[in-house]
């Protein structure tokens, strides 16, 4: 046992505290370093779709312990477990829509497989999931923007009708190149974020060799309106009537130099 | 009698299976675990699902591991019932039996540390320090205050435990790369280094081996030859000591430390017979 009062055993002592620092500085610095690297390393390709019911990927990645069990209860192996190289973060689970698209199980047994709550089991309604929002990206390519009927991408959707529909458009050609038998009007494949879960059905359906149809994570495939914009044709139908009394005429001005950029006022 | 091939004594003494008693079991049991888990995504029978971080066993019992669960409820995420339960009985378990028998008899990870070990022993290689022992525990708290910071689990971002039990059931990458870099720290850099200095997996596990039912004992010291096989095989040596050189001769026989793995490799390279598995309320000794 040691006796403190001794002075040789001062030296003992200070070895210690120098060999703790030391092992604390280490570990300190270890730690550091690797939540620096987890930061850089914690992007996630546009194409890795988290399963449904998965957290906000920030949250998501505080929870999931990375055990794979939502991968093995997923009957058509759409999950993958990303390994180091994949781009997501390894461990946690994803999957790429082109491959193999969610199915949408009705009783969603990734969900339930998982233990962290990382995949949330408030989630009973497959058709509340919010995996992505399919985004029809190639408007050049899409047969459906070539006045054709493809249609594949809205025929296969499991909530066809709600998340996608086909809305009627007028073929600029038409325009350009005079009325004729072969210019179809246009049905545009369109996709409602409300109602779309993000299973990739339809872009792993489209017939192109590369998808004109894609699903993206939600940041990626959403704007945001500002908080304070409002439209007015809806405030109208709201109130019941317009916002401002009717008879209000504003003055028609034209443009004239006192106005313009630079003018004298 | 050599620190180069410790248990050659033995071998000649016991033959070269009771001298090794302990290490096969224990690469069965490492392999055991494996196969269990790789049953299902191999042949379809599936006995485990998952994977060392959390499984479920015959879709009945839920397994999941305290250190990822630790790290989890840092970033201040509450998880469900399923992994409480499986923490729980995985704290049990490893309560009753030592904390760190994970680490000799489940983890996957042993084997690779435990080569490099030997062949650090045999080539007598002398290269590279250690970090001081306790530089696992404050890696613990660190990469507690790290994920409770940042709010994700970012030691799993690199560590080798988890990539190489996930790799080698949920296949690779370039995960590898990870566990090759602990084989070499342990063979060029530090002896033992990773398990006994590092890994602050172990070292969580190690916290709650201390009350352990299951206890090596050095029953037999008196016989001991001073030939320090023990010493130059234990993954974490400084253990023995007390129990086997006391300095008070009616010292407990009992290897108490949480370190001790339970390995029983002290067992196997002892030619006099001085050690033994039993229970902690057993301190008889000769
Ligand atoms: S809902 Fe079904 S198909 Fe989709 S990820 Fe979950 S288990 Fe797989
Ligand atoms: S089951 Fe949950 S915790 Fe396990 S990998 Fe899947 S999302 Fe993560
Ligand atoms: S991803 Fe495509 S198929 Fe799935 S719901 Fe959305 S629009 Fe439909
Ligand atoms: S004391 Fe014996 S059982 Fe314990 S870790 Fe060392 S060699 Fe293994």
């Amino acid at each position: 046992m040691s006796e403190p009062t001794k002075p040789a055993n001062a030296s003992p002592r200070r070895r210690f505290l120098k060999e703790m620092a030391g092992a604390a500085g280490g570990a300190c610095l270890l730690a550091m370093g690797v939540t620096l690297y987890s930061k850089q390393a914690g992007a996630r390709p546009a194409q890795a779709i988290r399963p449904p019911g998965a957290l906000l990927e920030e949250a998501f990645l505080g929870a999931c312990i990375r055990c794979g069990l939502c991968v093995r209860d997923c009957p058509y192996d759409t999950l993958k477990l990303a390994t180091p190289g994949d781009g997501v973060v390894s461990g946690t689970p994803y999957f790429t829509a082109r491959d193999i698209p969610c199915e949408m199980c009705e009783d969603i047994p990734c969900v339930k497989a998982c233990p962290s709550g990382a995949l949330d089991h408030a989630l009973s309604d497959i058709r509340q999931a919010e995996m992505g929002i399919a985004v029809l990206i190639d408007q050049e390519n899409c047969l459906n923007f070539l006045g054709l009927r493809c249609d594949v991408c809205y025929r296969v959707c499991p909530v066809i009708d709600k998340a996608i529909t086909l809305e009627m458009r007028r073929n600029p050609r038409e325009e350009r190149e005079g009325p004729a038998a072969t210019r179809h009007a246009m049905l545009i494949p369109t996709v409602h974020s409300d109602a779309c879960t993000g299973c990739g059905k339809c872009e792993k359906s489209c017939i192109l060799p590369e998808a004109a149809i894609k699903v993206l994570p939600a940041r990626l495939a959403q704007g945001k309106a500002a908080e304070h914009y409002r439209r007015g044709w809806e405030e109208k139908d709201k109130a019941g009537g317009s916002l401002i009394s009717e008879q209000l005429k504003l003055p028609v001005r034209g443009f004239d130099a006192q106005s313009a950029p630079g003018g004298q006022p | 009698m050599s620190a180069q091939r410790p248990g050659l004594e033995a071998i000649a003494d016991k033959g070269w299976l009771a001298a090794h008693k302990w290490l096969l079991l224990r690469r069965a049991s490492q392999l055991l675990i494996l196969a269990a888990f790789l049953a299902g995504p191999w042949f379809g029978g599936w006995l485990v699902k998952g994977n060392l971080a959390s499984s479920l066993t015959l879709d009945v019992l839920p397994l999941t591991d305290p250190f990822l669960f630790l790290q989890m409820l840092a970033t201040r995420h509450w998880p469900e019932m399923s992994a409480l339960i499986g923490v729980a009985i995985v704290l049990g378990f490893y309560l009753l039996v030592g904390g760190r028998v994970f680490c000799s008899w489940v983890c996957p990870m042993n084997v690779v540390t435990d080569s490099a070990g030997w062949l650090r022993r045999r080539l007598g290689l002398k290269s590279g320090r250690s970090p001081h022992e306790a530089t696992r525990l404050w890696l613990l708290g660190f990469v507690l205050l790290a994920a409770a910071l940042s709010g994700s689990l970012v030691w799993e971002w690199v560590n080798p435990v988890s990539m190489l039990q996930r790799g080698l059931i949920f296949g690779f990458g370039a995960g590898w790369v990870f566990v090759l870099g602990v084989f070499l720290y342990d063979l060029l850099l530090a002896g033992r280094g990773w398990c006994g200095h590092v890994c602050p997996m172990g070292a969580l596990y190690g916290l709650f081996g201390k009350s352990a039912l299951i206890r090596v004992a050095a029953h037999q010291r008196s016989a001991c030859n001073d030939c320090m096989d023990c010493f130059a095989v234990c993954p974490e040596p400084q253990v023995i000591r007390p129990a086997l050189k006391p300095r008070d001769p009616n010292d407990t026989p009992l290897i108490l430390d949480g370190d001790c793995t339970n390995c029983g490799r002290c067992i196997d390279v002892c030619s006099q017979e001085v050690f033994r598995f039993g229970s902690r309320f057993n301190r008889s000794k000769k």
